[in-house]
């Protein structure tokens, strides 16, 4: 059985995806870590799955009421959650611009 | 009397009956605290002494204040005659991932050093309003992303109260720790791959995940949805029954929660186990994991105490009436570990897009050019190495060109894991199994930074708990001895869907049984126990 390995270039790819910055000594670790990782899973595809099994997604049948209904409902104290932001004018959550600078 | 030491079931009894005042438990349960936990974790940098290195750091945040007031409330109910509720004055510390308001809920993470949760978790509302009292919050991995709370952002992380050079395992490490080492009576956890049951173990303590579904989510932070399972950790059996009967049941705010009635946990403790079918696995005798160049598979053996401490119990089960299986086939536990890297890493790294720097938490101090610059930054600076990994690798597994080869593939796998307890616990099936009986962990607490960093090794540390996660079904470890080095060892009972009063039945009859055994006279050396060479 050969690994399959997750290339330099993909990884710095994954990074850019996932809206990180890595330092060098990071990437190296994480980059081997996700490599070693990436070992076990493969052991999967030698697993023989029977015809008749589906994909499961909870393990056991969920027995919940189901989602509610779709209603908005206000939250007592909104300026509670507005205070959590790390910025925020007017009661409202600030951001720099999307684009560039201002 | 000492108070640290008797059971929650016995606290709520004197309170409820008047004996004893919730305000004099919660303020020897803080003494405690002051005695043997040392510095609590924090962001701050600091030295650590001799003296540190000997104490358990279980909690990140004592919550005196809010605990005396709880304390007073429960005591003036008792005074008005009215119900104090079932856990009247037992002292609970909460794994800091449940939000508590009035506290900050950091889930270990520097992104969420000043985060103030704005309600309180079902679960910690239920036992508050049960008559618990909320001593603090406790260390874990970062957002719950390890095996030995090594990982949290908040240093010094916890100790195991048996051997501090040891960990305490993990991620509810600082909740099994502050049971092992008496501050608090009860502590809630979360348990995705074995996060309550591991560190339960190392310690020394009973834990229990129960059914998924079983316990609400809500206010919990978010791991991998489709496995996080809230449970309670404590000394005993008994009160491992008694705090999950006060937190089970349908909540509307979690659509996932089990409309199922709750049954009577302690009710069927009263119940012995003469004719009930426990099996016994070759499956759990070993630990499966790959080569790192080859991936051929290696087998290597579980710690031979381990493995003993099994085969006795299951005399001791035998001796009591009840029929052992023995050769019971799991045959898809040995996927359990590869399954999880894939299912809990995409679901972790969803979760984890949430935490931008906008909305809540952490936001980069220093000057970015746009919205982009300011995720990557604040992320960057965030999150430690753990939640990096995770999110990197779950985007990888999930990525369009491989999710039919890897997320695909591994649910059908956990549904393979599914069928092998679908198949030993069908009632009209070869098996008819009422539990399986195997090991919790394959070795008892590993000593301090000699698996950090390798993140492999670490996660097949769950190689025994994991299948129940992927099936859904409850699972229950209890002590049964010690090591040649002192070290705790426990054994896990594994059940059917929403048989946890099952479980807890014949856990209860194998504490009975056992309850003159020497080894349950030794103490941590938290609690001035000696430390064996």
């Amino acid at each position: 059985m050969t690994v399959k390995r997750i290339t330099p270039e993909l990884f710095e790819k994954l990074v850019g995806l996932a809206a990180l910055e890595l330092t060098d000594e990071e990437s190296a670790y994480l980059f081997d870590e996700m490599n070693h990782q990436l070992a076990s899973v493969e052991s999967l595809s030698q697993v023989p799955i029977p015809e008749d099994v589906q994909p499961s997604l909870h393990g056991a049948e969920p027995e919940g009421a189901g989602p509610r209904a779709d209603r908005w409902v206000p939250f007592p104290r909104p300026e509670r959650i507005i205070a959590l932001a790390p910025e925020s004018e007017n009661g409202m959550i600030a951001v720099p611009d999307v684009k560039g600078a201002k | 009397m000492k108070l640290a030491s008797i059971s929650a079931f016995e606290i709520a009894k004197k309170v409820r009956g008047g004996e004893l005042k919730a305000s004099q438990v919660t303020q020897e349960a803080l003494a405690q605290i002051r005695k043997v936990d040392g510095i609590p974790g924090s962001l701050l940098p600091y030295q650590v002494s001799a003296e540190e290195e000997r104490k358990v750091h279980a909690f990140i945040q004592v919550t005196e204040e809010m605990a005396l007031a709880q304390a007073k409330k429960v005591d003036e109910a008792v005074a008005n005659g009215e119900d104090p509720g079932m856990l009247a004055g037992v002292p609970i510390s909460i794994k800091d991932i449940f939000c508590v308001e009035g506290t900050t809920t950091t889930a270990a993470s520097r992104f969420l050093e000043n985060f103030e949760a704005p309600y309180t978790a079902t679960s910690v509302q239920k036992l508050i309003d049960a008559g618990g009292v909320i001593l603090g919050k406790v260390n874990l991995d970062e957002f719950t992303f390890g095996s030995s709370t090594e990982s949290s952002a908040y240093q010094p992380s916890t100790n195991n109260p048996w051997n501090t050079e040891h960990v305490p395992g993990g991620s509810s490490g600082g909740s099994a720790a502050s049971v092992a080492a008496e501050e608090t009576a009860l502590s809630l956890g979360t348990d995705t791959g074995g996060s309550i049951r591991q560190p339960a173990a190392f310690c020394g303590v009973v834990g229990l995940k129960p059914t998924y579904g079983r316990i609400s989510r809500l206010g919990l932070i978010a791991f991998s949805s489709s496995l996080d399972c809230p449970g309670p950790i404590s000394r005993d059996v008994r009160d491992a029954a008694l705090m999950l009967q006060a937190m089970a049941g349908q909540d509307p705010k979690d659509s996932t929660s089990s409309v199922r009635p709750v049954g009577n946990y302690l009710q069927a403790l009263e119940q012995d186990v003469r004719g009930l079918r426990i099996g016994l696995s070759p499956d759990y005798e070993a630990v499966y994991y790959p080569d790192l160049e080859t991936g051929e598979i290696h087998r290597e053996p579980i710690q031979k105490e381990v493995h003993d401490a099994v085969l006795r119990a299951a005399e001791v089960l035998a001796k009591a009436g009840a029929e052992i299986v023995e050769n019971v086939p799991m045959p898809n536990t040995r996927y359990g570990i590869p399954v999880y890297f894939v299912v809990s890493r995409i679901e972790a790294a969803s979760n984890l897009h949430r935490f931008d720097g906008v909305k809540y938490g952490y936001r980069t101090k220093s000057e970015v050019r746009n919205l982009e610059e300011l995720y990557r930054r604040t992320r960057a600076e965030g999150f430690g190495p753990e939640p990096k990994l995770r999110i990197l690798m779950g985007m990888y597994l999930s990525a369009a060109g491989y999710s039919s080869d890897y997320y695909q593939h591994a649910l059908k796998v956990r549904a393979m894991i599914r069928r092998d307890f679908d198949r030993v616990f069908d009632p009209i099936g070869e098996f008819s199994l009422d539990a399986m009986l195997t090991p919790t962990t394959a070795a008892t607490a590993f000593k301090r930074k000699d698996v950090f960093g390798d993140s492999l090794l670490m996660q097949y540390s769950d190689q025994m708990t994991v299948a129940s996660n992927h099936a859904g079904v409850p699972a229950v470890t209890i002590p049964a001895g010690l090591d040649d080095g002192g070290l705790p060892i426990g054994i896990q009972l594994i059940g059917n869907d929403f048989c946890e009063d099952m479980i807890l039945r014949i856990g209860r009859a194998f504490e009975q049984k056992t309850q003159d055994d020497a080894w349950r006279k030794v103490r941590p050396q938290a609690l001035g126990g000696e430390v064996q060479a």
